[in-house]
């Protein structure tokens, strides 16, 4: 609780003393009204000031002028009818300043969970100056200084472990609870909490270009990109107040004019200006504008905590209405780490040709050059490679030593004119010219994780339609794996290009309220990131381009975590349903009792402050999500 | 130019209102509030000093919610 919450605390639980004093008080007449008026002035003065400087300011719909219309009139007419009923009107005024302060206690609390999931920010880095630890603000350390990282300690920067074992856990980060191993030479991000052993560390990034202050950032960020029925409520809030003043202006003129005029009975002018009032306290549309907000607030906050980074509200709501998932295989599906499992028909010897091949390859980062240079096994000579051209989706051509060396697949060798052997291995074929002639292909082949299957299977019972599968690879190679894993259609042999073409071809087909979403690891597919619906790279620790392009990121490189994503999109969005649906639905049925009279403003309170109350609990099951 | 300030405003309501005041700003391109992590962000227009916006920006949402605070 804050000195506010604190203040108003004490204020409410006076009045509600003194208001059940003066219950059983057997005062009468005047001095019974001024009596009422004490715990009347100290639970409303402030309410009573804003209004008064609302209307100075020409904004009279806001909820201070409604509370203070609607309980100056409850005295009034309780002072006209001489009842010496007036606690109700301080009832209302109590009620609705309990609701208030529930309102700011409940969106610190829960403002205050989130960022505790959300609670990766390292505090200070031990930075290494000769053999002295310093402590210092991890914004002050500079690319490439030595820092230490106790056991216990959050990693504060990313960089490259120089010394020192360990394992690390990454669970703030993935929600993944297995803590992962530490070695000389491997890459650590920040926000991993370093387990077991000291590790010294060469940072490689400034701490603002970190993962952490990058998961951060976006996190943070998310709730202003607002979605649908974000809008939606802003729009109808904005239109709904001041209908509901009409409505009860109207309520208060119309039926005793009527009465009086048309019928010939009595007016009753107390019985309408009371029902009208009853309108006012209904009309606060705060329990919607809360709630929606918060929903979503907190299932972000929750998405993160279980290792999946949702840009905004709208992204999370288009989530929920996926039906469509289309997958890129390498990376995604299968663990694109490619092993060089045959050389056949080969003119030369394998090493000599494996020599050619990595050398060709050596500008390259696909998965598929890295493995030939894994499998070559020896540093690279770049020296002796001149003249790299890549044929995109094709292949290189390059001049290795004296050599020209063409390397790619069957298209490469057709465009070129050579001869090629079709191979009838499984895995990805790459054919080798040297000179023009054929000198033999390296048979590469990847393999599938563990998870994509289940993964497959998880989004099926979630209700997703139809899975796609994209890929560069060979037809072979593509229906293989997907026949392995049960997704639906696959589109094989695409180049980059061909990729966001298909995926714009499925956009087409589908129907406006199904969304697409493409699942790629991010590293080639941006414009396809881009282009689908949503967007969701994966494995993206550390990986700047996916966190980039991405709509949703998924820290882990763990399919299932897909199907995940989309629960928690659909628990999030049905709340926000619920509380859209609840809210508008009882203010309305109260709007209409209150019209008929069988509402009285004790029901009004419980349209407006109760409404909110069980909204804003609600909102707040967004945020537990480990479950799902 | 793009600016993020830290706000205060007590119900989600009002910082709405504070949002459409800060839009309507002269000086002011475009304006968004957060009310759950009580952050207003405003773009400013081209040559605009956010240190002369600004107080404008407060004097507006002050019109529309007394209670509320922007630290800038």
């Amino acid at each position: 609780m804050n000195k506010k919450q604190k203040k108003m605390l004490v204020r409410i639980l006076i009045a509600s003393a003194l208001l059940i004093a003066l219950y059983f008080a057997p005062f009468t007449g005047w001095l019974r009204f001024i009596l009422y008026l004490v715990p009347y002035f100290i639970i409303g003065y402030d309410i009573l000031i804003k209004a008064f400087k609302g209307i100075k300011n020409r904004q009279i719909f806001d909820e201070s002028f409604l509370m203070a219309v609607a309980t100056i009139g409850a005295i009034a007419l309780a002072l006209y009818d001489r009842s010496g009923d007036y606690t109700e009107a301080i009832a209302v005024m109590l009620f609705y300043q309990i609701g208030e302060w529930f309102q700011s206690y409940a969106v610190g609390k829960s403002r205050r969970n989130i960022s505790e999931l959300m609670d990766i920010r390292p505090d200070y880095a031990n930075v290494d100056r000769d053999g002295q630890l310093e402590k210092v603000d991890p914004d002050e350390v500079e690319i490439g200084s030595i820092i230490v990282v106790q056991p216990g300690e959050k990693v504060p920067l990313d960089g490259v472990i120089v010394e020192g074992t360990s394992s690390l856990n990454t669970s703030a980060l993935t929600g993944e609870s297995i803590p992962r191993d530490a070695n000389v030479g491997d890459e650590i991000i920040s926000g991993c909490i370093n387990l077991t052993g000291v590790l010294k560390i060469r940072t490689t990034k400034e701490f603002w270009d970190s993962t952490v202050s990058k998961i951060l950032d976006l996190v943070e960020n998310a709730s202003s990109r607002k979605s649908k029925s974000e809008n939606f409520i802003t729009k109808f809030a904005r239109v709904y107040t001041p209908a509901v003043c009409y409505a009860a202006l109207a309520l208060a003129i119309l039926p005793p004019i009527v009465r009086m005029t048309a019928m010939g009975v009595p007016a009753e002018w107390g019985t309408w200006i009371y029902r009208a009032l009853t309108f006012l306290v209904i009309s606060c549309p705060c329990a919607l504008v809360i709630s929606i907000p918060l929903s979503f607030f907190a299932g972000i906050g929750g998405a993160s905590n279980a290792g999946v980074l949702v840009k905004g509200s709208n992204y999370l709501e288009a989530l929920a209405q996926t039906k469509l998932v289309v997958f890129d295989k390498t990376g995604t599906l299968t663990k694109g780490v490619f092993e060089v499992s045959g050389i056949h028909h080969n003119a030369i010897e394998n090493e000599k040709l494996l020599e050619y091949a990595a050398l060709a390859e050596s500008a390259s980062s696909h998965p598929i050059s890295k493995s030939l240079q894994r499998a070559y096994g020896k540093a690279i000579d770049r020296s002796r490679v001149s003249d790299i051209q890549e044929i995109s989706g094709n292949g290189i051509t390059a001049m290795v030593d004296d050599t020209s060396v063409a390397i790619g697949n069957d298209k490469l060798m057709k465009s070129m004119g050579v001869q090629h052997i079709d191979c009838h291995h499984v895995g990805t074929i790459i054919h080798i010219a040297l000179n023009g002639a054929y000198a033999g292909h390296i048979v590469i082949s990847d393999i599938v994780k563990e998870n994509s299957k289940e993964a497959i299977r998880s989004l099926k019972r979630s209700g997703i339609h139809k899975t796609i599968m994209l890929t560069g690879d060979a037809k072979k190679v593509a229906e293989q794996v997907a026949g392995e894993l049960g997704v639906d259609e696959v589109y094989s042999e695409l180049l980059p290009g061909d990729k966001v073409e298909k995926v714009e071809a499925l956009l087409k087909q589908k129907s406006e309220n199904e969304m697409l979403a493409f699942v790629g690891d991010g590293i080639n597919d941006a414009p396809v990131l881009r282009r689908a619906d949503i967007g969701i790279a994966m494995g993206a620790m550390g990986s700047d381009a996916a966190i980039e392009a991405a709509d949703v990121v998924l820290m882990d490189d763990d399919p299932a975590q897909i199907a995940k994503a989309i629960r928690i999109s659909r628990k999030c969005l049905r709340i926000v349903y619920e509380n859209i649906v609840f809210a508008i639905g009882i203010k309305l049925l109260c709007l209409l009792l209150g019209a008929l009279g069988i509402a009285n403003m004790w029901l009004a309170i419980f349209a407006d402050v109760g409404v909110m109350i069980i909204a804003v609990l609600n909102a707040i099951r967004a945020l537990f999500v480990k479950k799902l | 130019m793009k600016k993020s300030y830290k706000i205060e405003v007590d119900c989600a309501n009002c910082a709405n209102k504070m949002e459409v005041a800060a839009q309507n700003t002269a000086g002011v391109k475009s304006a968004s509030v957060n009310f759950m992590t009580l952050k207003m962000n405003v773009e400013f227009e081209e040559g605009q000093d956010p240190k002369q916006v600004m107080p404008e920006v407060l004097k507006n949402c002050k019109k529309v919610e007394d209670d509320c605070e922007i630290f800038f």
